[in-house]
């Protein structure tokens, strides 16, 4: 299988924030907003070099969703940023009616989603958002894997016209794309590594694990297939078909609740072409809890392992 | 050229004449806090604001207006189409399948003249607040108005707009609040009371005037044209305009019953009569 390199670990929020940096110098129409989270956010750098564009609102999440909506009428392209929770299940009736329904060009970025947020504990662990953002009309929603990845999206959001919901995170994790971010293109599978007896379609922080579990079946005899879908929605059903196509079973693995997320998305896509076993690996229609991010990924099995236990439960049903 | 006190007040008549027979048509919507704007929003599309021709979603180099109480979509479609965004004629596919004319205002379906879905009840000062800012960074020295029920108010999101309005001196937005004293449950004080709004404006760093006649086209017009005067100044302006649910039909008026209610055959021709100057019926 193709090898990936870690050059060394990165959290995805700085990928956010560089990005932010980036096209704080090449978009003088990009503004950004922030409800009282800029360091966790890394929003520095904007704020400093830009702070005629820079809005800090204070902890009011929902004011923050409508003026962002507002400000894009006169050409704003505004990037909000508060944590995952905060940016969708909090104020989630402000984005469906001031942004998803009136298809205002506001990009929601959200860090610290998931189980990996860490110790804070459920009340800031969602594990939801990406199906409250896939249900709304017209919403991209993107979950990058990556620092490299993440600096790449937040960068092509900026061309792209309609509302966005980026996700990203708190823990630093292997950082391995391209650098260039050229391996990203909204709407986009990548395609990570071939094979031949089973597909492994992850999403977020579940990417590296995929390919650790890759390498591992591989030693076992296991040719595993492993996709990137960092964009949920709209789905590049083509991918996953031709992918599935060839080896007649899929394993999905995501930081989300296992109703909802990405690994539905695909069922879906499956049930209506060629439906196909399926194993998901992803949270049990559970909250979480405090703990350190590696106890939180290895309690929930949302782990290369898990991954691995998946697979080899898969293939046996084809 | 700006119309006169009677083509206002003919316009306004006609406008009430609209309100009633849309929500007639389709027995359904909401005419009470309609016809108690219909003289502001008379006088902010043809006297108070500066308006391009046509109509853009950017709305560069002129005013912006943002509907926050949704739900009085009659007189904001009427007013829209008498002054030249969309055909008067449209009005009659009110709240109707495969129309433009939502029941609650929307961008979705491409009506010249919105600029922001509302209907759920809050959100609007947060997106003027937002419209404003643009237009501070364009350097567009154009204002921005919103309208919001007084009852909507008890939506929190309100409280974290008005905070950041005043903290941030968005002082090119004029918020006015239609204070009519009812909603749909009964008289605001008796629902949930919200004290004095005056008191609670100010506490929050506005700058606050009260049209107390907020039915009188005249009256309107002075006082919102002092409110602009006070823009500019390092606060937001709020106006608080006292108005009557229902106003220039009397069965309608001093009850919050027809908040949400459409009249009948038999009242559709009582109400008419009390407003008989007719521009032309759609």
């Amino acid at each position: 299988m193709k090898k990936y390199t870690n050059t060394g670990n990165k959290d995805t929020r700085s990928g956010f924030g560089a990005g932010l940096t980036e096209l704080g110098k090449t978009n003088e129409n990009v503004v950004a907003l922030c409800a009282d989270l800029i360091g966790s956010l890394k929003m520095e750098d904007f704020k400093a070099n830009h702070p005629e564009r820079f809005f800090q609102v204070g902890i009011a999440e929902a004011n923050m969703i409508g003026m962002a909506a507002g400000m894009t009428i006169g050409g704003k392209i505004p990037f909000t940023g508060t944590f995952a929770n905060f940016s969708t299940g909090r104020v989630y009736d402000q984005i469906r009616q001031s942004v998803a329904y009136s298809d205002k060009n506001v990009k929601i970025c959200a860090s610290h989603a998931g189980l990996t947020l860490g110790e804070d504990g459920a009340t800031h662990q969602i594990l939801e958002d990406i199906g409250l953002m896939k249900m709304l009309p017209g919403m991209t929603v993107i979950n990058t894997c990556d620092y490299n990845q993440t600096k790449a999206a937040t960068i092509a959001i900026a061309k792209h016209h309609g509302p966005v919901y980026l996700r990203f995170g708190r823990p630093s994790v292997p950082n391995f794309t391209a650098e260039n971010g050229e391996d990203f293109v909204i709407g986009k599978a990548a395609l990570l590594s071939e094979g031949t007896d089973v597909t492994i379609v992850a999403t977020g922080h579940l990417v590296w694990e995929a390919l650790v579990a890759a390498e591992a079946l591989e030693a076992k005899g296991i040719s595993a297939e492993v996709i990137n879908i960092h964009t949920i929605k709209p789905l590049d059903e083509e991918a996953i078909l031709k992918s599935v196509g060839k080896t007649g079973c899929i394993v999905t693995a995501e930081e989300h609740n296992i109703l909802g997320g990405l690994g539905e998305s695909i069922a879906r896509v499956l049930a209506l072409n060629t439906p196909a076993p399926q194993e998901f690996v992803a949270v049990n229609d559970s909250f979480g809890e405090s703990g350190t991010p590696a106890q939180l990924m290895d309690k929930y099995k949302l782990n290369n392992q898990a991954i691995v236990e998946a697979v080899e439960k898969v293939v046996k049903r084809k | 050229m700006k119309p006169n006190t009677q083509q206002l007040n003919d316009l306004t008549t006609q406008v009430r004449r609209d309100i009633l027979r849309m929500v007639h048509a389709v027995n359904s919507g909401h005419p009470g806090g309609s016809l108690g704007c219909t003289e502001f929003l008379v006088a902010l599309y043809q006297v108070l604001m500066d308006r391009k021709e046509g109509f853009d979603m950017d709305g560069i180099n002129e005013d912006l207006f943002f509907l926050s109480n949704g739900h009085i979509s009659p007189v904001f479609y009427s007013v829209l189409a008498r002054s030249g965004y969309f055909p008067v004629a449209e009005l009659a596919t009110f709240r109707l399948l495969n129309s433009r004319l939502q029941g609650h205002p929307t961008t979705h379906e491409g009506l010249p003249g919105i600029r922001m879905a509302s209907g759920s009840l809050g959100q609007g000062m947060s997106v003027a607040i937002g419209a404003a800012q643009t237009k501070k960074l364009n350097g567009d020295k154009h204002l921005v108005y919103s309208l919001h029920g007084d009852g909507e108010l008890q939506e929190g999101q309100n409280w974290e707009a008005m905070m950041y309005a005043s903290a941030y001196k968005v002082d090119n937005y004029i918020a006015t609040i239609d204070v009519n004293g009812k909603q749909i449950d009964g008289p605001t004080d008796e629902v949930l009371n919200m004290g004095s709004l005056k008191a609670k404006f100010e506490a929050f760093g506005w700058d606050v005037l009260e049209i107390k006649e907020g039915n009188n086209i005249e009256a309107i017009i002075a006082g919102m044209t002092e409110g602009k005067t006070r823009t500019g100044k390092g606060k937001p302006v709020c106006v608080l305009l006292y108005t009557e649910m229902g106003n220039g039909v009397d069965f309608m008026m001093n009850t919050h019953a027809w908040h949400g209610k459409a009249p009948n055959d038999e009242q559709l021709e009582k109400a008419f009569a009390q407003n008989a100057v007719t521009l032309g019926d759609y």
